[in-house]
């Protein structure tokens, strides 16, 4: 066990932990705040897989903006101080059987893809990985490599902001 | 001068003097911004008596004694609150700053951790605080405090963007996002061949610089940007329920973030910890020193904003994001990336 193992460990621990605090809590704002810890965690994560960009751009979009966003949003229509018994509804069991037949999949699909491979860090080999995560390579592929792809995409989203303005538009 | 300041540590001692380092420092900023900003800069502004007494000399008593009254209030925790959340909230907030301060170099070797995305590390890092800000309004069942939160949440997440924006075009000229690096492409850079004083990005990101501050100073929420702490309407809007230790970490978490940013300004425009001719370890030694001077001009003008403009109503404040600094940031890239091409 090497210290990044032990780390991802300890992470993954308390992101599923954080999970279960997400689903099982009875405050919708306890929930968020909850999401908060499992997002930190995959952003840590992506921290121990030498992709930084990655991690800050979790950060910065998921934690800085999306659960504000979340937090914000419940807290203009209702906030509850209490718990709310209408969170939890009879659909437990169901949902216990989807999530681990989703484990299962992915799990599975994992194992079978990657399962005895081991990423080569010997020598010049980590930093040639460490280079690849950063910001500078990472921006030459999306403007070189994938251009057409991101320019695609940047339309779709576009577009659906411009579309999310007419829903919006009382007139 | 040929200092070596190389010692032979290991890595478990230097994380800690790091953390220590780090650790202390929020408060220092806090304290050193707080004294002679808001205590002697503003009393002199506004000829407040008050923090010029306490202790003869120039009134140097009035933090001493502002500190001893925090730490004797009663610890106050209203009785429908939501306990851990409320705790936890000051504790968010000044754990965003903390993260800021490790990125800020210091000297070509002063610097906690120097990140590849160091600029863009900083700014999701301070976006942080949001959380802290909406879990306290929340936690305080106030409805003073909840309005002030979402108006905290609102301000911050609309000035989110030009403050992105701004430090773009620092960025496309520097070539780097690291911040050391962007502290060597000043120091090493010329305005048209002439390398005297090598190239502060104040010169030529002066859009950005501008939009920096003012989007700095609204992140902050601090005159005329503060709404969300209005004490004549919202009575300090999310903080209202806090009292003694806890609100005086919102304190120091406002003063300790008002010191990143000024040291964030300082190191994006004005060329950090480099003066001309300084170079190596004189460097390293002159440093702390030097970013400490730019800083705090960076934060005089600041403070001089807070204390002279009255408060922007709330539809002001978002048209001022959205509808103006916005689009300027915007146009400063498209401008910038031009100009980099064209020269080139």
């Amino acid at each position: 066990m090497i210290a990044q193992n032990v780390t991802f460990w300890i992470l993954a621990a308390a992101m599923v932990l954080a999970a279960i605090g997400v689903v099982r809590s009875q405050n919708v704002v306890h929930a968020a705040l909850y999401l908060v810890v499992v997002l930190a965690g995959s952003a840590a994560q992506f921290i121990l897989l030498a992709a930084e960009f990655v991690a800050w751009v979790q950060v910065l979009i998921y934690i800085g903006a999306v659960i504000i966003l979340f937090l914000f949003g419940i807290m203009l229509t209702r906030a509850p101080m209490r718990s709310d018994t209408d969170l939890d509804n009879d659909q437990r069991w169901p949902a216990a059987v989807v999530s681990l037949f989703l484990l299962g999949v992915l799990s599975t699909l994992l194992i079978q893809a990657f399962g005895d491979k081991e990423i080569d860090i010997s020598g010049g080999h980590g930093a040639e990985l460490l280079a690849q995560g950063r910001a500078g390579s990472l921006a030459e592929s999306i403007f070189a490599a994938y251009v057409v792809p991101f320019e695609l995409v940047s339309m779709l989203l576009l577009a659906a902001l411009v579309g999310a303005v007419v829903i919006a538009r009382r007139d | 001068m040929n200092v070596s300041l190389a010692l032979d540590i290991g890595w478990g001692t230097t994380l800690a003097i790091k953390t220590v380092i780090v650790l202390a420092i929020i408060p220092f900023g806090a304290l050193v911004l707080g004294y002679t900003f808001l205590l002697k800069m503003m009393s002199h502004m506004q000829s407040r008596l008050g923090p010029m007494d306490p202790g003869g000399f120039h009134g140097w008593f009035q933090l001493v004694g502002d500190g001893i009254k925090f730490l004797q209030k009663e610890d106050i925790m209203p009785a429908e609150a939501d306990r851990r959340v409320f705790a936890m909230a000051p504790a968010v907030v000044v754990m965003s700053t903390f993260l800021i301060f490790l990125v800020i170099p210091a000297g070509p070797r002063l610097v906690v951790e120097d990140l590849d995305v160091g600029v863009f590390y900083a700014l999701a890092v301070s976006s942080l605080s949001v959380i802290g800000v909406l879990m306290a309004g929340w936690a305080s069942a106030n409805k003073f405090a909840l309005l002030g939160a979402l108006r905290a949440a609102g301000q911050l997440i609309a000035y989110e963007l030009p403050l992105l924006l701004a430090v773009v075009g620092v960025v496309i000229e520097a070539g780097t996002m690291s911040l050391q690096g962007i502290v060597v492409a000043q120091q090493e850079g010329a305005i048209f061949g002439f390398d005297a004083i090598g190239n502060p990005f104040v010169l030529t990101q002066f859009v950005g610089f501008a939009l920096f501050l003012v989007a700095a100073q609204a992140e902050l929420t601090q005159p005329p940007f503060d709404m969300p702490v209005a004490e004549s309407e919202l009575i300090s809007g999310y903080m209202v329920e806090y009292t003694g230790f806890r609100f005086l970490f919102f304190f120091i978490g406002e003063f300790g973030t008002a010191f990143a940013f000024a040291a964030l300004a300082a190191t994006l425009f004005l060329g950090g910890w480099a003066i001309p001719g300084v170079h190596g370890a004189t460097a390293d030694l002159l440093g702390p020193i030097v970013l400490f001077v730019k800083l705090m001009a960076i934060a005089f003008l600041m403070f001089w904003v807070r204390f002279t403009y009255p408060r922007l109503r709330e539809d002001q404040l978002q048209a001022l994001a959205w509808k103006v600094l916005i689009p300027i940031g915007l146009l400063n890239i498209i401008a910038t990336g031009i100009i980099k091409v064209a020269v080139s």
